[in-house]
């Protein structure tokens, strides 16, 4: 029989408990590079609401995970990602991206950046165009993933000691129910209950819009993790 | 426009699951519910860009980017490869970055509080790009054993920690390499959370005496394979297009 000359993907590991000094050195107080990656997620340059979001991610015993590395990967004001493939122009000084390590005594992080854009949705498969009626739900009540915008969101992965395998999930915000409503990867969601731990609480502090997003990595709210 | 292509799904029988109760940490820091499989989106086909600006000149070489007084204590390598993707095309100008403990085994990190002494000429960090044909390598001294908590007599094989982008956020990978004929590669709780043995074979690096350099320092070989894509057989468009 002929084969198949794919190569296959190297697997994970752990990134272990000092993901810290090799990933956030700077943050880790450990001054070694001239400049650190994933400070500047949007420069002063880059367009759109000023926002930051903070939260914890807990783990199964409902503790703090107080050694965890996060990255962010958003699109700016205008749902575009700084990307050849990310649908257009980016103004200067939006890098889109951020990486974050949490604070080794209370396991809290936090990140500025600006508020992204509604970003298109993927392009329907000419096989499956869905009729009007399917575009509203299908059978389990859920939303075909080719047809609006997806609502405002920033992709974020996490890495830590005793995480196998990066996780990945998605923040949304609370004031854009509109959007949510209609987003088709939370309408992929089929357990409603569960949409709601991808969905990042507005607020504010000192004028400052500041939203909560707590990731339960496990038990009674375990947020919907996605395979991408 | 172009409908832009996706990437293979990930083949999960590769990687370790998220829950692998002889490695302990995981089993409060796993998920219980599957993941939901998303079709993806601009969101996930694309992801961050890097330039050489955002890198030093030292950034590749362990053994001088954090010399103070002379070069680190330790047997010197040379860890090289190419950065593929499933379909075996290079991957270019990805950033790739490493870390691992010194030669004795010890991390220059707050946390770590075993007993070797830290190498006051060694950071134990770096990063580089991968050129146009996909090629990255490093400079470094290789790191030590040491002994960890999991049951009372664990002990990680030297390793150096990798993390690699691809060009999208979906290629995101983090892994370690181990080093050909290590006797802790099979007793170590976490590299066994890999459920294959080919799996584990491509994580151990093999020596390359061709690329040492003689008198000097030997050398590693250790590719990497990022998810592929797919071509576009069948061209979808968007909407209006």
């Amino acid at each position: 029989m002929q084969r198949l000359n794919y190569l296959r993907e190297t697997p994970s590991q752990t990134a272990g408990p000092y993901v810290h000094i090799g990933l956030a050195p700077g943050a880790a107080g450990f001054d070694i590079y001239e400049h650190e990656l994933g400070w500047d997620i949007a420069g002063p340059n880059a367009e759109g609401e000023r926002i930051r979001i903070e939260g914890r991610v807990i783990d199964g015993t409902g503790n703090p995970v107080k050694d965890v590395l996060l990255e962010a990967w958003q699109a700016n004001a205008h749902g575009k990602y700084p990307h050849p493939e990310g649908g257009g122009e980016v103004e200067d000084g939006f890098r889109g991206w951020g990486r974050v390590i949490t604070d080794f005594d209370t396991g809290e992080w936090g990140f500025d950046t600006i508020k992204p854009g509604p970003v298109p949705a993927r392009a329907p498969l000419a096989s499956m165009r869905p009729t009007a009626e399917e575009e509203q739900k299908d059978a389990f009540g859920r939303g075909h993933q080719g047809l609006r915008a997806m609502a405002p969101h920033i992709n974020l992965w996490i890495v830590a000691r005793g995480i196998n395998i990066g996780l990945n999930t998605r923040l949304y915000f609370s004031d854009e129910e509109e959007a949510n409503a209609t987003d088709p990867v939370i309408n992929l969601i089929e357990w409603e209950s569960r949409r709601k731990t991808l969905i990042a609480q507005r607020g504010e502090r000192y004028g400052q819009v500041v939203y909560r997003f707590d990731i339960h990595i496990q038990g009674e709210n375990e947020t919907v993790f996605f395979d991408i | 426009m172009k409908t832009p292509a996706e990437y293979y799904q990930r083949d999960r029988d590769r990687h370790p699951p998220a829950y692998a109760p002889s490695y302990k940490t995981s089993v409060a820091r796993s998920p219980r519910y599957a993941l939901i499989s998303l079709q993806q989106s601009t969101s996930e086909i694309t992801g961050p860009v890097f330039g050489h600006n955002d890198l030093g000149a030292l950034d590749h070489d362990l053994i001088k980017n954090y010399a103070q007084t002379g070069d680190p204590v330790g047997e010197r390598i040379i860890v090289h490869g190419r950065v593929l993707d499933e379909n075996a095309r290079p991957v270019p100008n990805t950033l790739v970055e490493v870390w691992q403990a010194n030669a004795g085994g010890r991390y220059r990190h707050k946390k770590d509080t075993y007993l070797a002494p830290i190498d006051p000429n060694f950071g134990g960090c770096g990063r580089t790009m991968t050129d146009e044909n996909g090629y990255y390598f490093f400079r470094t001294v290789k790191p030590g054993a040491y002994p960890w908590r999991n049951m009372v007599n664990n002990w990680r094989p030297a390793h150096i920690h990798l993390s690699v982008f691809g060009a999208s956020f979906c290629q995101r990978l983090v892994t370690q390499l181990y080093f050909e004929g290590d006797p802790l590669i099979p007793l170590c709780p976490i590299v066994q959370t890999i459920p294959d043995a080919d799996a584990i074979g491509a994580l151990t690096a093999k020596l390359d005496l061709n690329a040492t350099i003689p008198l000097d320092t030997i050398a590693y070989k250790f590719d990497i394979v990022l998810r592929g894509r797919r071509s576009t057989l069948f061209e979808n468009r968007l909407e209006g297009n």
